[in-house]
């Protein structure tokens, strides 16, 4: 057989895996590999501005299309830009292959120039890594990597490659399909747990799913088989942040977001269940609010392709670990075979209704000042008569309010981080997603603070005309600091104000951007709908009312039942316990 | 405010793992970033082909903690298989030590009387030391070690403990 050059390995291998672009940024431990791609036919390539972007950007690709991302970067500084979003794909279940250049094999461990120990660095926050010595073993570990980061519970996995490997030759041909020695995820349920779940589901007077990102992660069909179950059994369903899309927000079903920021009604529902099924959700402490008040009357079903995702914080009674879409089939055809029909759930409806009627999202309306959420709500009607719409967000007020009224209809319109909460995730995502998605209508929902952590890319936009739209709600304030700060610190806004904020309408010139301003209630209608019909990349400074704060709201430690609905409630001050609390 | 700490209990788990780079580190380095704990540690290579490690790690923590730890191991990709010794009903644990203790006269004579009661072997000595080797569980080689601690204890090494599950069945 003909050798290869480890960099020609390795892109055959990318190309067998069906990989169709690559986000990266050159530099000299990657040169052999970036070679190998120039004027590539099959692989495209999109030069970032800066390595954080590159991996947002990747997460955002593989969140909108569900196919894996992939990141090419140097060694060093390139590799260590590269770790935030590795951690932030990690606590999100996002599937990504980040490649990072390495110094050659002799000079590993000499503190050579652009050496950082890549493997070291990113072992804990990766799903798995590898440093490859030998081009023969380069084929192997990339398809191994592939299939690591996109089976099981997804995550991020890392191939750090040392230069000479990529110039280094050997023999390649695509390996045969493998069955790795030691990883194994479990996709198929128990029946006998599934018998039993569907038993409990019957029986229960209060029911509620309560829905996470796993349903998304497991595919759109999992989507479909929530509907489906939850038509069957007419139980509520509520969903994490990281769920939004995967049960429609228009079915009458449909409960809203729970957790920290979520509706009165679902953290309600939740707080006075008989019986909680979890699916693809992990009980996070944004969730759960505090643990020994949590749902305390209820029996509870976890479903979770992550073994260690049960009982880590709260205990279950029945555990399933399987793969959501396969455990939902189950679940639908146990019901149907054993003729259950939905219970008369009316009773408990009526105390949802009664929840419901609080109304717990609604906003002060303002003749001068444009309400932050009122900007998301025209967003969510002006973006209805779109083909398809994408929204992604940066981390802060802004990104509970964009999960609170706009409206998910399907899987994979929401791309947010929940788990990592990385402010500079959002713009680079939207641009991963436009790339994927290159006919939807892609808005990323950022704050003021949040859009200068990855502003740069402005140019990657710019470069590869990607007609992303972003929203900044412009409050002047780190909002979510700034409300933070009135609830714990009886105001004291310690370096929570944006000072020095650059002109975003000349920056979007300075980038061959359009650059929009909206400045009063009576301007947002019109601005959002030119920023929709505006072709090619758009930034918006959207002026909000500087001082709002995101309600409902469960203060950290505090119990479901303990939600704060409107300002009045805020104390001021904290004791130190519910302080220590993040 | 002050922290709190929380009951805990001692377990010994067995790990068998593909015997590859950094394995090591990424099992220790799983129970630092947790915020787990380990107790002893010990790791060798146990097939002909050099391929598998067995990993045994004496732990201590809440039962829910155990549970985890036991979870977080299983789902690393080289980890084969994680059995919780205690858990799993009888088994056998054992740990080496080496312990060197100076003295002369009477002191000499205890040392060596307290070796034969704990089947200690001397594999060293000279006119005023001995290096004692001993072999047992962890609260045996704790209680010998302190006793020579009052007859002229000089310094100690222990390997750690491993285990296996009685009977002829692998783990
Ligand atoms: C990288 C990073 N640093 C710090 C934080 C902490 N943090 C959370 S929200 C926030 C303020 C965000 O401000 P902005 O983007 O203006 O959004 P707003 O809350 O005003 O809507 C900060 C600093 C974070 N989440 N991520
Ligand atoms: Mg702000």
């Amino acid at each position: 057989m003909a050798e290869k050059s480890g960099a020609d390995i390795l892109v055959e291998c990318l190309i067998d895996l069906g990989v169709e672009v690559v986000f990266g940024y050159p530099g000299g431990a990657v040169l052999p590999i970036y070679d190998a791609l120039f004027d590539h036919p099959k692989i495209r390539h999109v030069l970032v501005r800066h390595e954080q972007g590159a991996t947002h950007m990747a997460e955002g690709y593989a969140r909108s299309t569900g196919k894996p991302g992939v990141v090419l970067v140097t060694s060093g500084p390139g590799a260590t830009n590269a770790v935030t979003g590795i951690t932030d794909a990690l606590m999100d279940s996002i599937p990504m292959i980040v490649i990072t250049g390495q110094v050659p094999t002799q000079l590993i461990g000499t503190d050579a120039f652009q050496e950082a120990d890549t493997v070291g660095i990113t072992r804990h926050c990766s799903k798995h890594n590898y440093l490859v010595k030998d081009p023969a073993k380069l084929a192997s570990v990339v398809h191994e990597a592939f299939h690591i980061a996109t089976t099981g519970r997804p995550g991020p996995v890392v191939i750090d490659i040392p230069k000479n490997v990529q110039i280094a030759t050997a023999p390649y041909a695509p390996p045969l399909s493998f069955e790795h020695a030691s990883y194994k995820p479990q996709t198929q349920a128990d029946a006998s747990a599934i018998a039993t779940a569907v038993e409990m589901l019957a029986k229960a007077e209060r029911p509620v799913f309560y829905t996470g990102g796993g349903v998304i992660n497991s595919g759109p069909k999992a989507s479909l088989l929530l509907r489906e179950l939850a038509e069957l059994t007419g139980a509520p369903v509520t969903s994490t942040l990281m769920g939004l899309g995967a049960f429609p927000a228009s079915s009458p079903q449909w409960l809203g977001m729970l957790g920290m920021h979520g509706t009165y009604e679902a953290n309600w529902a939740m707080n006075k269940a008989d019986l909680i099924v979890c699916i693809g959700a992990r009980f996070d402490d944004r969730v759960t609010g505090r643990l020994d008040a949590f749902s305390p009357n209820s029996k509870k079903i976890h479903i979770d392709i992550d073994r260690s995702s049960i009982n880590k914080t709260v205990e279950v009674d029945l555990p399933i670990v399987a793969d959501v879409g396969n455990a939902l089939t189950d679940m639908i055809t146990a019901w149907k075979t054993h003729g259950h029909k939905a219970a008369d759930l009316s009773e408990w409806w009526a105390r949802i209704e009664g929840w419901r009627a609080r109304n717990s999202l609604a906003y002060p309306e303002s003749r001068e000042e444009i309400m932050p959420q009122e900007a998301i709500a025209e967003l969510y009607r002006a973006s209805k008569a779109a083909k398809d719409v994408i929204i992604t967000t940066e981390v802060g007020q802004h990104q509970m309010w964009a999960a609170q009224h706009f409206g998910f209809e399907a899987p994979n319109k929401w791309l947010t981080s929940g788990g990592l909460g990385t402010m500079g995730y959002g713009f680079p995502a939207a641009i991963g997603a436009q790339v994927g998605n290159p006919d939807s209508l892609v808005v990323c929902v950022a704050g003021d603070a949040s859009i200068q952590m990855n502003i740069q890319e402005m140019g990657t936009a710019t470069q590869y005309r990607l007609p992303v739209k972003v929203l900044i709600l412009n409050n002047e304030y780190m909002g979510m600091v700034r409300q933070w700060q009135e609830l714990t610190y009886e105001s004291r806004y310690s370096n929570s104000y944006s000072d020095s904020l650059p002109d975003f309408v000349k920056m979007a010139e300075a980038y061959g951007w359009t650059g929009i301003r909206i400045e009063g209630p009576q301007e947002l209608a019109a601005g959002i709908a030119q920023m929709i019909d505006t072709p090619g990349p758009v930034i918006v400074d959207c002026r909000v009312a500087k001082l709002s704060n995101c309600f409902p709201m469960i203060p950290s430690g505090a119990a479901h039942t303990d939600m704060l609905l409107d300002p009045n409630q805020i104390a001021g001050i904290m004791s130190d316990e519910a302080k220590a609390l993040v | 405010m002050h922290i709190q700490e929380e009951y805990s209990e001692r377990h010994v788990l067995s790990l068998m793992v593909t015997n590859e780079a950094g394995i090591l580190a990424r099992i220790a380095g799983l129970f630092t970033a947790r915020g787990y704990n380990i107790d002893s540690l010990t790791v060798a290579d146990i097939t002909p082909d050099h391929a598998i490690s067995r990993i045994t790690i004496v732990t201590n923590g809440p039962p829910k903690v155990i549970d985890q730890i036991i979870a977080q191991l299983d789902r690393l990709v080289p980890v084969h298989k994680v059995t919780d010794l205690t858990a799993n009903g009888p088994f056998v644990e054992r740990e080496l030590a080496l312990v060197k203790v100076s003295g002369t006269g009477e002191d000499r004579i205890e040392a060596l009387r307290l070796a034969d009661v704990f089947r200690a072997k001397v594999v060293d000595t000279t006119i005023e030391s001995f290096i004692f080797e001993i072999t047992g569980t962890t609260d045996k080689i704790d209680n010998f070690v302190a006793l020579m601690r009052q007859i002229g204890l000089v310094e100690v090494g222990r390997t750690g403990v491993v285990g296996l599950i009685r009977g002829k069945e692998p783990n």
